[in-house]
């Protein structure tokens, strides 16, 4: 009876921790609006999300983040641009073509580009990518939005292959041999009839790809060069959300306008990656790959 | 068709998908060799800031000289409280839903609320832990508040390999020990868990690796910019190896002369990262080419 017990309680406890992430995301939008919410009594949701002007420090102050929003969103789609075509070709070829030995090395070099650190890639976009591009293209300055989306590519690229690799691996074999039979090449299966059949993984890959360069903190910090305004042109410098708040945070009084407006940004920052993450695990649940019975 | 028109259609399958193939190989090469690129052009620049006294010594005149050392013990304790918050949290949750949990819509809210941390950019949790820990629990900018920071940026990442680990484990060895009588929890902690060690381990050390390389976590919660003395308490601030880089690439008033420091750093940061996602990848292929069962 006390082992009933026993496992009764261990079975309990375990859930509540396994909770805890769950509460852990709570908190987190807790005390987001906590300190970003205030802001909204000094300017109004419209103007904070659609006002042109970021000048936080100026009396008086203007909080208007569309600047922010539209840095943000220029490098995400730049990257994406770059990354989606890399990452999914990198995958098709570790899952579809490589030999045992190269794709094992190739997965371990994918792991490893994922896990070099973002404050790296920004030191290399910075003393690297962004002298050699002012001095090529005559610019007048590196620090631009095709250098950050650059950097930012090569942050997505780990995650994009990644899980597109599981989908593609994932579809079963029988598909493959069935396209081979009716004697269509390896090409025309690969993209007629493994592709599109992991294509639900592979959305996945992009939106969580996407996710994770609009989140990106320190490379678009170091190299997108930090000008608060709407580009004219790709060659321009922005301040992505993540930049802006990094690097005014420090400096920011607790509890000014400044202070609030900055956790407000993060807000709009969480909503968007929460949206992207909501909507890849939605897609990988409504079309889930089971087996030949589902198409 | 014309027999004539049948080759050639098929003189053009072949070619496309050798140019496909071609691209496709190309793609992957790329993807390496900036891999590669990055981190030879890191050791080139930067081996000869290593020295025994760059390891071991404090920055010196308003950082422009010196070493790192107060860095690296930062960088050590933020990622030390890290793994300890987070490893019996994330392998206590993975073994909920791996061994435990039945389909429904419990699980459903866990599975999503775990993978949406996993994607909370790691600004945001900057963010929260300045406003929880720091201001809220009243933490104050140290190792305690940075630990805990870092520690929730992990979960995500300990739980899903934790997970992958205990699911490895063979159903049969369950049956076995639940046929001898024992209880569910003994039959996970003496048989379950022990053969889904090593991968946890693996998980465990992945999540080391990408804890010491965060940045903007630490920025608002635990990294100092500089301190004379190490760290006396986990109350303390400390100097943190990604932080200095930033600092040392953006902040100073030296930036050009303190170019090799930086580039000392940086490689120092990606020797440590990789050498422990490294350590990681070699331990679990060698797990999986020794698995008995």
């Amino acid at each position: 009876m006390t082992s009933r017990v026993r496992e009764i309680i261990i079975k309990n406890l375990f859930a509540f921790l396994a909770f805890i992430s769950v509460l852990l995301l709570g908190l987190i939008v807790m005390f987001l609006f906590r300190e970003g919410l205030p802001i909204f009594s000094q300017v109004s949701l419209k103007q904070f999300l659609f006002g042109t002007g970021w000048y936080p420090t100026y009396t008086p102050p203007e909080y208007g983040i569309r600047p922010l929003i539209v840095g943000s969103l220029i490098v995400t789609v730049l990257a994406s641009l770059v990354a989606v075509p890399f990452g999914l070709l990198t995958a098709i070829y570790i899952s579809e073509i490589a030999p045992a030995r190269i794709k094992e090395i190739l997965k371990s070099v994918i792991e490893l580009l994922a896990g070099l650190p973002s404050v790296v890639l920004g030191f290399f976009g910075m003393v690297v990518l962004a002298p050699w591009m002012q001095e090529t293209f005559d610019l007048p300055t590196g620090l631009n939005i095709v250098n950050t989306s650059l950097m930012l590519a090569v942050m997505a690229i780990p995650t994009i292959s990644s899980i597109s690799e599981d989908a593609l691996y994932a579809v079963p074999r029988d598909f493959k041999e069935a396209s081979y039979a009716l004697g269509a090449t390896k090409y025309e299966t690969i993209v007629k009839v493994v592709v599109p059949a992991a294509l639900s993984g592979i959305s996945t890959a992009v939106i969580l790809g996407m996710s994770r360069a609009i989140g990106e903190t320190m490379v678009v910090l170091m190299v997108a060069g930090g000008a608060a305004a709407i580009p004219q042109g790709l060659f321009d410098s922005v301040r992505p959300m993540p930049a802006s708040i990094a690097a005014e945070m420090g400096e920011a009084p607790f509890g000014s306008g400044h202070y609030h407006a900055l956790f407000a940004t993060g807000i709009v920052l969480f909503i968007i990656t929460l949206a992207f993450n909501l909507f890849a695990d939605y897609i990988s649940n409504r079309f889930k790959e089971e087996g030949s019975g589902t198409l | 068709m014309k027999k004539h028109d049948r080759v050639s259609f098929m003189k053009w399958r072949y070619l496309r998908q050798s140019l496909f193939f071609g691209s496709v190989r190309l793609s992957a090469l790329i993807i390496a060799l900036a891999l590669l690129g990055i981190v030879a052009f890191l050791i080139a620049h930067g081996y000869r800031a290593i020295t025994w006294d760059f390891l071991t010594l404090p920055p010196t005149d308003s950082m422009t000289r010196g070493g790192i050392m107060p860095a690296i013990i930062g960088t050590f304790y933020l990622t030390i409280g890290a793994i300890a918050i987070a490893l019996p949290l994330g392998v206590v949750s993975a073994v909920y839903l791996a061994e435990y949990a039945k389909q429904g819509r419990f699980i459903r809210i866990i599975r999503i609320g775990v993978n949406c941390l996993a994607g909370v950019p790691s600004v945001v949790f900057g963010l929260f832990g300045l406003g929880f820990f720091v201001v809220f629990l009243k933490f104050g900018s140290s190792i305690l508040a940075g630990s805990l920071t870092l520690g929730i940026l992990i979960l995500p990442t300990i739980i899903g390999a934790a997970e992958e680990a205990l699911k490895a484990v063979p159903q049969t060895f369950r049956e076995a020990s639940l046929a001898l009588g024992v209880s569910k929890w003994r039959t996970i902690s003496r048989i379950v868990l022990p053969s889904a060690l090593p991968g946890v381990l693996t998980g465990a050390i992945l999540g080391v690796g990408r804890a010491a390389g965060e940045t903007a976590p630490i920025m608002f919660t635990a990294a100092a910019f500089f301190t004379a003395v190490l760290p006396q308490s986990i109350f303390d601030e400390v100097m943190a190896l990604p932080y200095h880089i930033y600092v040392l690439a953006t902040a100073g008033t030296h930036i050009e002369q303190t170019r090799p420091l930086q580039y000392g750093t940086a490689l120092v940061l990606i020797a440590l990262v990789l050498g422990i996602d490294l350590i990681a990848i070699v331990l679990r292929s060698a797990v999986r080419r020794k698995k008995r069962w």
